[in-house]
């Protein structure tokens, strides 16, 4: 039997509670890959709340509060562990934000951000558990799967 | 007392509340009645079509005329700088400088929004793109309570493109204020999209889908027709089916109720037979000159002289 499924680190960040399958999508959103740092990421580990879930480790980097936005949008169960000396020094769920600003590409390719180097803003709007996105310019609504990431 | 419009960019009607809404009506109402040729004599108004558009360009015109204003701008894109690569934003910014308040109609979503981040003076949307165009709405508001001697309780129809018409979306909206009954008349893919509906169920606005006009034509105080826009459709089969599914001629108001008075925001193509114009339901050319009363209240208001 292994240890560990995926090895504790020292330093870093641990990215738990990520939806199924979400994993990979949120190392691309944060561009992960492109940090030279160990990162490692399971998928399809047991999880009481939500069946199944991913864990990404990053190690020797802290996430910001704007990256947390990020993956809220992609993964609003996910909670950041921030680890310093193997251990658990703050731990957090992550929050919607209020807006989300020059993180989300408009879908809407008659939108006037896609035409003109316009700062991208977008309205959080509350619905259960659906988490939809409001455009400032635009005003057109779309569910958080419709967007991409800068 | 301060309206709270002076300086106040008007992008979406979504941002006027009721009180709001009505202030400028009441305004409209004024100035058609006794006109102010003085009130904004000195001011400039920047008039910017990146978009050609005859009805709400001379109409906007026209108001600041009227009130003695004067105007500068363009027509056509093809005279402005924005063939030469500039962005709107720089457009803007730079007209600002020279007028007090712009209106603006541009081809993309969105594009009155970041002009008002490019100048501290008022901008009045007069369309972007497929998104909003709230001087039509409040022109068709300031109308139907013309027509109908009130806003609140009415039963109104829309019918045609409703699912690409910008008009009829941002019209029910308004109308949310004033508890309507909506008769939506168009074909399932032309149908009022679901995240409109759904406002309205939260509103607890009634509503309900229809097929034809015969249907509703008896029950209804508005009948507001659309034109079935070409350019809106990528797909020119879905048009080809819907072009002459609608069309309006005075057999069809046999049974309408004598209050009952079409509205269309115009130009019209084959949906509205002109042998409607001369029946006493037709009220699509008093909508069109209403725009220009309702225009000039939003001009004396955002400059700080109404």
């Amino acid at each position: 039997m292994r240890a560990y499924k995926v090895f504790a680190i020292k330093d870093g960040t641990v990215i738990d509670h990520i939806p199924n399958g979400k994993g990979l999508r949120l190392i691309a959103a944060l561009k992960l890959n492109d940090m030279n740092t160990v990162l490692t990421m399971g998928t399809h580990f047991t999880s009481k709340r939500l069946g199944r879930k991913d864990i990404v480790k990053i190690e020797h980097k802290e996430l910001s509060p704007s990256e947390v936005n990020q993956v809220c949008l992609f993964a609003p169960t996910a909670t950041i562990n921030i680890i310093r000396e193997h251990k658990v020094v703050k731990k957090f769920t992550v929050a919607v934000p209020p807006v989300f600003t020059e993180l989300v590409i408009c879908p809407n390719s008659r939108c006037i951000t896609n035409h003109e180097r316009t700062p991208s803003t977008f309205y959080p709007l509350a619905d259960g558990e659906r988490l939809r996105l409001r455009c400032h310019y635009c005003e057109k609504i779309f569910s958080h799967e419709e967007v991409s990431l800068r | 007392m301060p309206t709270g419009f002076t300086g106040r960019d008007i992008i979406s009607i979504k941002e006027l509340n009721k009180k709001e809404i009505l202030l400028v009506l009441n305004q409209a109402e004024k100035l058609k009645r006794a006109p102010e040729p003085e009130l904004l004599k000195g001011c400039v108004m920047g008039s910017c079509f990146f978009e050609p558009s005859t009805r709400t360009r001379l109409s906007f015109e026209t108001a600041m005329q009227r009130l003695g204003g004067s105007v500068i701008g363009f027509a056509d894109p093809g005279v402005s700088s924005a063939t030469k690569g500039e962005t709107l934003y720089d457009s803007i910014r730079i007209i600002g400088q020279y007028a007090d308040v712009i209106t603006m109609r541009h081809p993309l979503d969105g594009a009155a929004r970041r002009a008002a981040e490019a100048t501290e003076k008022p901008i009045i949307n007069g369309g972007d793109g497929a998104n909003q165009h709230p001087t039509q709405t409040l022109l068709d508001l300031f109308t139907i309570r013309e027509c109908q001697k009130r806003l609140t309780n009415l039963s109104i129809a829309m019918v045609g493109d409703l699912k690409y018409g910008r008009t009829v979306h941002s019209l029910a909206q308004a109308l949310i204020h004033f508890q309507p009954t909506f008769y939506f008349v168009a074909p399932d893919f032309l149908q009022m999209p679901d995240h409109l509906l759904e406002q309205l169920r939260e509103a607890g606005i009634k509503y309900s889908l229809k097929k034809t006009i015969e249907e509703v034509v008896n029950k209804v105080d508005i009948l507001y027709l659309t034109r079935i826009q070409k350019e809106r459709f990528s797909d020119i089969s879905e048009y080809e089916k819907a072009k002459n599914l609608y069309v309006l001629d005075v057999p069809l108001l046999a049974k309408a109720k004598p209050n009952l008075r079409v509205l269309h925001p115009l130009p019209r193509v084959n949906e509205l037979s002109p042998a409607v114009d001369s029946t006493p339901y037709a009220y699509y050319f008093e909508q069109a000159a209403n725009g220009l009363y309702v225009r000039q209240a939003l001009l004396g208001l955002v400059l700080g002289k109404l």
